[in-house]
């Protein structure tokens, strides 16, 4: 049982971290194409266009599959995240449906491209708020306040200092993991310096975002210090290589500084899956659904896997 | 407006808006799959036009239909928070392999649109018709979960709560295949005549451009059997319904009392005598439970779930007989384009099979109030205690009225203003 269900939470952590790693970068293009400037502006949103174009509904599909493993494997953990977050996710869903629409409205001549690059701007944030509300205890506490005001309730839990440095930390994230990719999506030495300059510039605002969350974060606990060792020598391989543009090598170490920090918050709350009290185990449906679930999990990856990698064969292998 | 009217209607409006961008998506890859093929064979650039403006289409419309899917993904649990706790377990299988079916789907849709250049014409095809299985599939799965809702398996009771035990029973509810079934045909019914009809207009201002042509017979080619084949799998679908939800039925028809040998109403004084209890049981002499049979706090809206019915069943019927009527002159090999009677039946056919769809929704969702799991848990019970839900209510349909106007929009310039060939 216990294996069972630390299992899938570690599989949702990773279908998560891919949600970040490929969706997120699509958000920071959105981002780029908002801050799209200089004299080749226009170049630089048609690179971010293509570079976006044919994968970012396969990479979306990352958050659903996490989505549903939740509420298959963990129904008490996703009836509660449901309630306690009810506004900063229809919000975010709001965010996703104004952006996904808006890129393909803008691929297809119906313009729309501010309503695209401002939706990914905030949809990023809202995702940081909500991670950093279960990441802050905030949700289980809530959840447990009988007779609670609205505010207390619904609003409280996800608008704090905390979550608000999380959301603009996430964002900086994205952006720079996008900056990093942009710099493989062309041959055009100029837009790579364009988009070396930003990644260089957006990292260091990471690493900002991260001590300011840090600072105003309710309790120690919310990322693994070990972990966050392991981030910072990820930050210095991947500032290292992209002054030396070498970057390939800035790719893996933007992610992987991404991802570590993920899985820094994911030790950090081990073995509980909304802290202060709902563990895990305790969260988890029965054993049965979860052995099956693992079951689907390896049938679909034999599918998903030579798929994801024939897409980013055809599509990215220049890079 | 009361917390549980809110959340219901927003549950509507999601589900009405992404149905017509899921059944799209589910037929269009064929018809652009056929397209193709046709083009790979007879290397006329009428079909590889055809076959990429199809293509742009279908990106706009899966676009918005993959976002709109994310939605009700979440408000599963964003408005029924108690369902998903209770039947997530359960129903998380088909969920969980439409998520992979999904990822397919968007995986070569992908390479589909933007591969054209990029891989050789025969990979291009393959990616074409894996989205077209991948869509199929996803519908499929979807459409078991939502049968489970009117006839849950696979839980037991203990201490008067229900647990779950066995999700593969689950995913065997005996609804799973007539709501499968209804739905796939439904979705090639409604998008093949849809751009059918849309091609019969055109041709009805320009009877010369081959594009137009082709376009109407290739729409036929997949609405017109799926349309033929309808009513068969609505019987199906009906007989269960008669066995295994008696309150649903009685509503659908609005059978107020049991009786044996019920007759059929049609319009409001006007009945078919036995008809119903021969259509729902196949025996003249079957008895039919009316709603004196069902408590009345348990009994769905009988005026819209009724009224529903007869739309779809309706509008179902004159697609077939439509269907019928052009198969028939194509099967003797004549050109349908100087007909004009037929062209303007089939441009009244093009909406029929989207208002059926919506329709045939109402019939199944309606007619399962007030369960949200029929027999096990009421919609009240589940819904989120979150007050003010008019307010996500109110923002989701605004929302969905720019982009459904939007991707009209977009879809006119896109492919429906033929190119001058």
């Amino acid at each position: 049982m216990l294996f069972f269900s630390h299992t899938l939470a570690g599989i949702i952590l990773i279908a998560l971290t891919a949600y970040v790693l490929l969706g997120g970068a699509d958000f920071g293009g959105g981002v780029w194409d908002l801050l799209a400037d200089g004299p080749r502006k226009m170049r630089q949103r048609e690179l971010i266009a293509r570079a976006i174009g044919p994968v970012w509904e396969a990479n979306h599909v990352w958050l659903i599959l996490a989505m549903v493993l939740l509420f298959t494997c963990f129904p008490r953990a996703f009836a509660r995240i449901a309630i306690a977050l009810h506004i900063p996710l229809t919000l975010m869903l709001i965010g996703i449906v104004l952006r996904g629409s808006a890129f393909v409205f803008q691929t297809y001549g119906g313009g729309g491209g501010r309503v695209f690059a401002i939706a990914s701007l905030l949809t990023p944030v809202l995702l940081g708020m909500c991670v950093a509300a279960v990441a802050a205890a905030d949700i289980g506490q809530a959840a447990g306040i009988p007779g609670g005001t609205f505010y207390a309730v619904y609003v409280a839990p996800w608008l704090t200092s905390f979550t608000l440095a999380v959301g603009l930390f996430t964002l900086t994230c994205f952006a720079f993991l996008a900056a990093v990719y942009l710099t493989l999506e062309t041959r055009d030495a100029e837009l790579q310096a364009d988009f070396r300059l930003r990644a260089i510039g957006t990292g260091v605002w990471v690493l900002l975002m991260a001590g300011l969350a840090l600072a105003v974060a309710p309790h120690r606990n919310v990322v693994d210090h070990r972990m966050a060792a392991l981030v910072g020598i990820a930050a210095v391989i991947a500032f290292w290589s992209l002054w030396q543009r070498r970057y390939r090598l800035a790719r893996i170490a933007a992610a992987a500084e991404v991802a570590l920090i993920l899985w820094g918050w994911g030790v950090a709350q081990y073995p509980y899956m909304l802290p202060p009290d709902l563990t895990i185990a305790g969260a988890a449906a029965p054993l049965r659904t979860l052995e099956l679930s693992l079951g689907v999990l390896a049938l679909g990856a034999l599918v998903l896997f030579p798929s994801l990698f024939y897409l980013f064969k055809v599509f990215k292998s220049r890079n | 407006m009361s917390d549980l009217l809110a959340a219901r209607s927003q549950m509507a409006v999601s589900l009405a808006f992404h149905i017509i961008f899921a059944i799209v998506g589910i037929a269009m890859p064929v018809l652009m799959v056929i397209a193709e093929h046709r083009w790979h064979k007879t290397r006329d650039s009428v079909y590889l036009e055809l076959a990429k403006r199809w293509a742009r289409g279908t990106a706009i419309l899966f676009a918005v239909g993959a976002v709109s899917g994310t939605v009700l993904s979440f408000e599963l649990g964003l408005l029924w928070p108690r369902f998903m706790e209770l039947a997530g377990p359960l129903i998380g299988m088909p969920f969980s392999l439409e998520g992979f079916a999904f990822f397919t789907e968007a995986i070569f849709l992908g390479v589909y649109l933007y591969g054209w250049d990029k891989v050789s014409p025969r990979a291009h095809l393959v990616a074409g018709i894996l989205v077209a299985v991948s869509g199929a599939a996803s519908g499929i799965f979807v459409v078991i979960a939502n049968a489970w809702m009117n006839t849950p398996t696979g839980y037991a009771v203990v201490d008067g709560i229900m647990r779950a035990v066995d999700p593969i029973a689950a995913l065997r509810t005996p609804a799973a295949f007539p709501q499968a079934l209804h739905m796939t045909i439904a979705a090639y019914a409604a998008t093949g005549l849809g751009v059918a009809g849309i091609h019969a207009l055109l041709l009805l201002k320009n009877r010369t451009n081959p594009f137009n042509r082709a376009a109407l017979t290739i729409g036929l080619l997949v609405g017109a059997p799926a349309a033929i084949l309808q009513p068969i799998s609505g019987d199906i679908a009906a007989r269960y319904v008669a066995r295994r939800q008696p309150a649903k039925l009685a509503a659908m028809e609005a059978v107020y009392t049991t009786q044996a040998g019920a007759p059929l109403k049609i319009f409001p004084g006007i009945q078919i005598p036995y008809a119903l209890s021969l259509l729902a049981f196949h025996d003249p002499k079957a008895v039919v439970k009316g709603l004196d049979s069902i408590p009345q706090d348990e009994h769905p809206n009988v005026g819209l779930v009724h009224f529903s019915f007869n739309v779809m069943v309706a509008l179902g019927t004159y697609m077939a007989i439509v269907s019928l009527w052009a198969g028939w002159l194509l099967v003797r090999k004549r050109d349908l384009v100087p007909r004009r009677r037929l062209l303007m039946a089939l441009v009244i056919a093009a909406p029929c099979g989207f208002i059926a769809t919506e329709a045939g929704w109402m019939v199944t969702e309606l007619g399962r109030q007030p369960w949200i799991i029929y027999g096990v848990m009421k919609t009240a019970d589940a819904v989120t205690p979150m007050p003010g839900l008019v307010v996500p209510f109110t923002a989701i349909t605004l929302l969905y009225c720019v982009l459904g106007a939007v991707v009209g929009w977009l879809l006119y310039r896109q492919i429906i203003r033929s190119p001058q060939v």
